[in-house]
């Protein structure tokens, strides 16, 4: 198989000699889809952008070498080759094109995007601009890029999510690249669009035959598109084989690691993660030895503290570097830990009895006003007549799309908002109506966690104060108790207690996160509301938090109203499932009878949406096209019925009601008849 | 777009009624009038006037009428018939007198302003590209220096300069033969060579807060991700520049224009008067000194109406550049 | 050695050193990233000196504001000489030499040049014209100035009565920079109060308040200055005059401070943090005191700063053109009247000096504010 790049110790070093990468080698192979899987801050990005040099300042590639096959058989060393000079720029957006994870960003708003696509063309052919944007037309059709001709002429701003991205990718293709690569292309999009995103891409690369160099840090994406897959951790590739392989029988640790903590849709989905510890240092601080020895549960500090570690050939394209696969494999038992049994095993409680908190009919709409006077010239129905109850110890997520308002929900519930319409009952407050010390007890017993983990702490402020200021403002309690307070949730959230002094910069996202939980758990709530808690971390870092979630929910006994637009992380929290679309609840269950009997069109494309993660593809692949409805335009009947594959005339003009027998309910005129499609629970992983 | 065009200008007409009516209640609210002045005056050489005789003039120029009532008749006049009123310190209609002055304003303002572009655009965008170079170094001290010096003070010192090392007084717009002279070649000729010392020291402080805005903008802009992606696809570094950075560093410069515009109106006022220019900053002082108020009015109405045009233009440039506001709102 | 502390994922010491332990609150971090912009440091330490000098220019001047003597109008600045070369050698003797004086008959202007056999000397801590300190403490001891009482001592050069240009530009600080100061303090109050009301309310409030500004802003400045400098009575005391053009300026000067109040409210008002505190149970003042204003209180400072030295340069200017302050108060506008046309600065360029001082003190008013903004935000990096 012949290799289309070969890079050799490469170094890219950042200012203050930092080096962020430090001696990498990777073959990119042609023809193929490789992906480069790692967490944030293992030098993803940095090594694509070497490879076109393109490192922002002040980043170079200060050692080593990348060397790009050329069409006529001669080798081209990148690494050696003048940014500026006029054959890098042949190389760039010719033999190599790029395409990123923020297409708002990476296209100017000030060109239409056929300005953007014809340059790319015309700054390698010499050709006619008239032709050039027939050209770009037909390209922007290639990519599915509905009503290409009008298209070409468009700002980024009037494009969605998912059409910039193709626009994007027309761009990087339009000169027939031999390679492609690929940054996080699908991790700003909706689940949905991702997986119309990546079968875009693995169509195009079947067609063209290019090779694929696929930047990402989702695993599920990893199965769903790639032929083979490096593993970097720290600058360095550390495991490196064919999917499956990879995938099926991972051989170092951090691989094995990093697929313990990703919530699967696979067999018992519910079943506790396992975090690897800690997280990424900064490269500045990259431990000698094997870098990754810190967070590993194997390493022999007299050895993987010191001794370089070598790649060793495991036969079969498989590839580790990690020393109990080397000439020292026998001084390793390589037996991880089972699972700490500490971690509750969920055992699925059913919604009986009296419900703690009960949603009749809510609604939240967001006036749209405009003009010198403001006037109200329209509404955002981002909440609209939305009925559920929380039962007391349960998780109930709620999970969709961006915009389906499932934020506002939350934020309606704890107060952030006030509801225009329906009833809200708390134990036995009416929510909406209480005052005074009803007020402070609803106060103190629903809770909220934010997103950001540093937009939502006062950077002006000590530990101490932000988890205490719950208690100074409600209540009297006296500095000594709110200190100690203060310092039991501090253990209880695994941080040292003498962190109450310090301020919030001197944490990283997930200890802020961590920071944010114990003030919502100072006030002892009933009730905690995380709006995408962990959204924002990376993967073993949100694994560590959803840990921790769990724990606290078995100790004190909380209820939880999870919010998020992960479909893995909400199957493996939440008792229940709240389904939302267009400000609506479509379907409600038990996390069991949604992902395995949908009964929702809706539920069903979105399981059929997850990368790789078991989502079964017999038959025709369940893909939505066209977008979520304006929520400021009323709409006559069903929501979902542009999009609906199982559309009739009735369900345009009756709207479905939320129904059905026992807790299972569902909005859809034709649920009764339909046999929805639903995750599989056999080993699904790798069977892209 | 059009709509906006429409709206943006509709937007004008309250700013120019609001201008207008502060133009008029500045000089008219204040106590005394320009009958006062006179009264004052003939004391001062002896000989007092009797009251009857200052409530009669006050008639005649129609000083007793309520305020509202003298703004009206005045704005009418202004905007029906381009009757600016009556100048009482020069005995002429006020038209007559603001007209040739007000053109040189803005002769002298556009120049300044393009005196400005020429000289710190490139200047931002070098000190931008070449970001803690020697050159960059120069520039932003001697863009802090202009900042810092009154501008009527940098007028003084160029003058002096002129006077003392090459012993010529460059005063006035024109020399001396042609300032009553009808136009014609000569005295454009003569305007121009006595354009450029006024136009530097008016664009001075522009120049430099606009070198300081293009280049912090620019340097923001270099390291933006739409940039790399066009250098992904291999566009030259020169061409890059222009296309894009650049480009989009233009936005906020252009919106700063109007602020440039209006200081250099404003202070073409000042410099004006120390460099005895033949705009309207000399006789603005003398009419709010003598409380001539139909002149004083009219020159700080027109001054005013002159920077509401230019903030309108600007913004419509900033419109035609920038298709987020053309789509946005149009 | 790096090492992770696996339970927390802090990662080492040596990073928490780098972070400052994480016990500095937010004005150690903004005094340490302001320490790093060294103009801004500089510009500080002469705004500093500045404040000082206006604070007790009486002590700083070598003679007082009444100090005249016709017989040395226009007399140029005199040289300092650090001392004396004599038999025995080079001796330290900071001194001034005396001027010969010889009438040109042609121009009617006397000739001043240095008498170099007529030592002034210089001394420190000196005796001279008596005065009060702060207005209220009677002291006659001069920082320096001659060691005789009453010898000419022009370093600065002399007006057209007489008077000592240094000591009046040193006195010219006390009007100058606190005009600046109190013109700014004015404009806070209403910057505060009105883009205060305009981001708290929102809405039509905010509409109107912010064409408002729109408009303020694009009204020609110096021109209705002017108009309004005029409308000041003539006759009435200096100290009211001097109370008339802070208002003056202020009346234009507060639109940015509106601005900046207001769009740091509206963006503070969405943050994470100010919703938490409302879930806390936070009533608004506490809101707006314990974190609204502490987080742009940084930024109301830089602001603060950059926009004393425009109050600065615009009495200098109102002052310059006579319409501003006038004699007896002394600021440096005031004092650069005496250089009213070329001829006059030709003969005597020196009265251009207190202008030096605009100059200096403004640039070093940017300086800080420079460095404070950047320091204002101390978490981006
Ligand atoms: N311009 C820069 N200056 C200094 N350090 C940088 C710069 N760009 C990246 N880094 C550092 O290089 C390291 C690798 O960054 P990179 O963006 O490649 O990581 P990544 O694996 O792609 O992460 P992510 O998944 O978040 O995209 C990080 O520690 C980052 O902080
Ligand atoms: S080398 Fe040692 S520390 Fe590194 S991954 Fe292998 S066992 Fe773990
Ligand atoms: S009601 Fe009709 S359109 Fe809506 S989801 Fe059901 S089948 Fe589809
Ligand atoms: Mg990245």
């Amino acid at each position: 198989m012949e290799n289309l790049v070969e890079i050799r110790g490469l170094r890219i070093t950042f200012a203050g000699a930092v080096d962020v990468v430090q001696g990498l080698d990777l073959d990119i192979p042609a023809g193929k889809t490789l992906c480069l899987v790692g967490e944030s801050g293992c030098g993803k990005s940095v090594t694509a952008k070497s490879i076109l040099q393109v490192i922002d300042h002040p980043g170079r590639v200060s050692g080593g070498s990348i060397n790009l096959r050329q069409t006529d058989g001669s080798v081209l060393d990148i690494a050696k080759t003048k940014p500026t000079s006029p054959l890098m720029r042949q190389v760039r957006g010719g033999d190599i094109a790029m395409i990123h994870q923020e297409p708002m960003s990476f296209l100017s708003p000030l060109y239409t995007i056929g300005n953007q696509i014809s340059e790319a063309l015309m700054l390698h052919r010499k050709i006619s601009e008239k032709d050039a944007r027939a050209e770009g037309i037909k390209m922007l059709e290639e990519v599915g890029m509905p009503d290409p001709a009008r298209r070409y002429d468009s700002y980024t701003f009037q494009l969605s999510g998912g059409q910039r991205q193709r626009a994007m990718i027309a761009m990087a293709l339009i000169n027939k690249p031999r390679l492609l690569i690929a940054d996080e292309p699908t991790t700003a999009l909706d689940v949905t669009t991702q997986a119309n995103i990546l079968d875009l891409l693995g169509e195009l690369q079947r067609e063209t035959g290019m090779g694929v160099l696929f930047i990402t840090h989702d695993l599920g994406v990893v199965a769903e598109i790639a032929d083979e897959v490096a593993v970097m951790y720290l600058g360095k590739i550390v495991e490196r084989a064919p999917v499956r392989e990879l995938l099926e029988n991972p051989k170092h640790p951090y691989t094995k690691g990093l697929l313990a903590s990703m919530p699967r849709l696979d067999g018992d989905f519910k079943a506790p993660l396992k975090a690897i510890p800690g997280m990424v240092p900064p490269p500045a601080l990259r431990p000698a030895g094997c870098s990754f020895h810190p967070r590993c549960e194997w390493a022999r500090k007299d050895m993987c503290g010191h001794v370089a570690v070598l790649e060793t050939d495991l036969g079969a394209n498989h590839m580790v570097a990690c020393h109990a696969y080397g000439p020292q494999a026998h001084k390793f038992s390589r037996v991880s830990k089972v699972v700490d049994v500490g971690a509750p095993v969920a055992v699925a409680k059913k919604a009986v009895g009296k419900p703690l908190l009960s949603v009749r009919n809510l609604h939240k709409h967001f006036a749209i006003r405009a003009g010198f006077f403001q006037r109200q010239v329209g509404a955002v129905r981002a909440v609209n007549d939305i009925s559920l109850d929380v039962f007391p110890g349960e998780t109930l997520g709620l999970v969709g799309e961006s915009g389906c308002g499932k934020s506002t929900l939350g934020q309606t519930l704890v107060g952030l908002h006030r509801a225009d319409s329906g009833e809200v009952q708390f134990a036995d407050i009416d929510v909406r109506a209480a005052k005074g010390a009803e007020a402070k007890q609803l106060r103190t017993d629903i809770r909220m966690v934010f997103q950001d983990p540093t937009g939502s702490l006062n950077p002006r402020m000590r530990v101490r104060d932000i988890i205490g200021e719950v208690l100074q403002v409600n209540g009297n309690h006296s500095a000594a108790e709110i200190e100690e307070k203060v310092q039991g949730l501090l253990a209880r959230v695994g941080l040292s207690p003498d962190y109450a002094e310090r301020y919030p910069h001197a944490f990283s996202g997930g200890q802020r996160q961590r920071i944010a939980i114990a003030r919502a758990l100072a006030s002892d709530p009933k009730l905690v509301i995380a709006d995408e808690a962990v959204s924002a971390l990376d993967v073993s870092v949100q694994t560590q938090i959803i840990n921790m979630m769990k724990e606290l929910q078995a100790e004190l006994g909380l209820t939880y109203v999870f919010v998020s637009h992960d479909l893995g992380v909400i199957a493996n929290i939440s008792d229940r499932v709240a389904v939302m679309y267009a400000g609506r609840i479509v379907e409600l269950g038990e996390t069991d009878q949604i992902f395995r009997n949908p009964r929702h069109p809706y539920t069903e494309a979105l399981l059929a949406a997850i990368p790789g993660r078991g989502a079964r593809k017999t038959g025709a692949r369940i893909r939505l096209t066209g977008h979520v409805p304006d929520a400021a335009k009323p709409l006559a009947g069903c929501a979902f019925a542009d999009r609906c594959r199982y559309v009739t005339d009735a369900c345009r003009v009756n709207v479905p009601e939320l129904r059905g027998e026992g807790n299972h309910l569902d909005a859809c005129l034709r649920s009764e008849e339909l046999k929805l499609r639903s995750v599989s629970q056999t080993e699904a992983l790798v069977s892209a | 777009m059009g709509s906006f065009i429409l709206r943006r200008i509709i937007y004008v007409i309250p700013a120019l009624i609001a201008v207008s009516l502060i133009s008029f209640l500045v000089i008219a609210v204040p106590p005394g009038d320009f009958v006062d002045r006179l009264a004052e005056e003939a004391a001062k050489k002896g000989d007092i006037m009797p009251l009857a005789e200052i409530e009669a003039m006050r008639r005649a120029y129609g000083l007793d009428q309520p305020l509202l009532v003298q703004y009206w008749s005045w704005i009418t006049g202004v905007v029906l018939r381009g009757d600016f009123g009556y100048s009482f310190g020069w005995n002429l209609p006020v038209k007559e007198v603001i007209w040739p002055r007000l053109g040189l304003t803005v002769v002298l303002s556009l120049a300044s302003l393009l005196f400005v572009w020429v000289v710190a655009i490139p200047i931002g965008i070098y000190s931008a590209v070449r970001r803690y170079s020697v050159g960059d170094y120069i520039f932003t001290f001697l863009g802090f220096l202009g900042l810092a010096v009154p501008n009527f003070l940098l007028a003084l010192a160029l003058m002096y300069v002129a006077f003392a090392w090459f012993g010529q007084d460059v005063g006035g717009l024109f020399s001396p033969e042609y300032i009553e002279a009808p136009w014609g070649w000569g005295k454009f000729t003569d305007l121009m060579a006595h354009l450029w010392l006024p136009m530097v020291v008016l664009g001075t402080s522009g120049t430099a807060s606009v070198i300081r805005v293009i280049r912090a903008n620019l340097i923001d802009e270099l390291h933006k991700p739409y940039v790399t992606a066009a250098r992904a696809k291999g566009k030259g570094e020169f061409a890059l520049l222009m296309k894009y950075p650049v480009r989009h560093a233009m936005n906020p410069f252009v919106s700063g224009q109007n602020d440039i515009f209006v200081d250099i109106v404003s202070g073409g006022t000042i410099v004006a008067i120390v460099m005895g220019l033949q705009t309207t900053g000399p006789l603005l002082i003398k009419a709010l000194m003598e409380q001539d108020m139909y002149m004083a009015a009219s020159f700080i109405l027109m001054l005013s109406v002159l920077v509401v045009v230019g903030t309108l233009l600007s913004d419509l440039l900033l419109a035609w550049l920038d298709p987020r506001i053309r789509y946005q709102q149009g | 050695m790096t090492t992770f502390d696996e339970t927390s994922g802090m990662v080492s010491p040596a990073q928490e050193k780098r972070r400052g332990q994480g016990f500095e609150g937010h004005w150690a971090l903004v005094w340490r990233k302001f320490l790093r912009h060294r103009l801004g440091v500089l510009g500080g330490i002469i705004v500093l000196l500045a404040y000082v000098v206006a604070a007790i220019p009486d002590f700083l001047a070598p003679v007082t504001l009444e100090a005249y003597n016709p017989a040395y109008a226009y007399a140029p600045p005199q040289q300092v000489h650090l001392g004396v070369s004599t038999e025995d050698g080079w001796q330290f003797r900071p001194h001034v030499n005396a001027y010969k004086t010889v009438v040109d008959y042609n121009s009617g202007r006397r000739i001043f040049t240095a008498d170099p056999e007529s030592i002034i000397d210089i001394g420190f801590f000196v005796v001279g014209e008596p005065y009060k300190l702060f207005g209220f403490i009677p002291a006659a001891r001069h920082l320096f100035g001659p060691v005789e009482v009453g010898q000419p001592f022009y370093i600065f050069g002399a007006d057209r009565l007489g008077r000592d240009i240094l000591s009046r530009t040193i006195y010219g600080a006390r009007i100058s920079m606190t005009i600046g100061l109190l013109g700014v303090a004015a404009s806070l109050v209403l910057g505060i109060l009105i883009g205060g009301v305009s981001g708290l309310f929102g809405g039509v409030v905010d509409n109107v308040i912010q064409r408002l500004i729109e408009f303020v802003q694009s009204v020609p400045a110096i021109p209705l200055w002017i108009g309004l400098a005029a409308a000041i009575p003539r006759d009435i005391p200096p100290l009211q005059v001097y109370f008339f053009i802070t208002i003056i300026l202020s009346v234009l000067g507060w639109t940015s401070l509106a601005r900046v109040v207001r769009g740091r409210f509206l963006a503070m008002r969405n943050e994470d943090f100010v919703k938490a505190a409302r879930l806390d149970g936070c009533g608004p003042v506490r809101i707006i005191f314990r974190h609204m204003l502490p987080s742009f209180l940084s930024h109301i400072i830089a602001t603060v700063s950059l926009a004393i030295p425009g109050m600065i340069l615009a009495e200098t200017a109102l002052s310059y053109l006579g319409i501003g302050l006038r004699t007896p108060i002394v600021s440096w506008g005031v004092l650069l009247q005496e250089a009213q046309n070329v001829r006059t600065i030709a003969s005597a360029p020196w009265l251009l000096l207190p202008g030096v001082a605009v100059v200096i003190a403004v640039l070093a008013l940017n300086f800080l504010g420079d460095g404070l903004r950047d320091a204002a935000d101390p978490y981006a990096d």
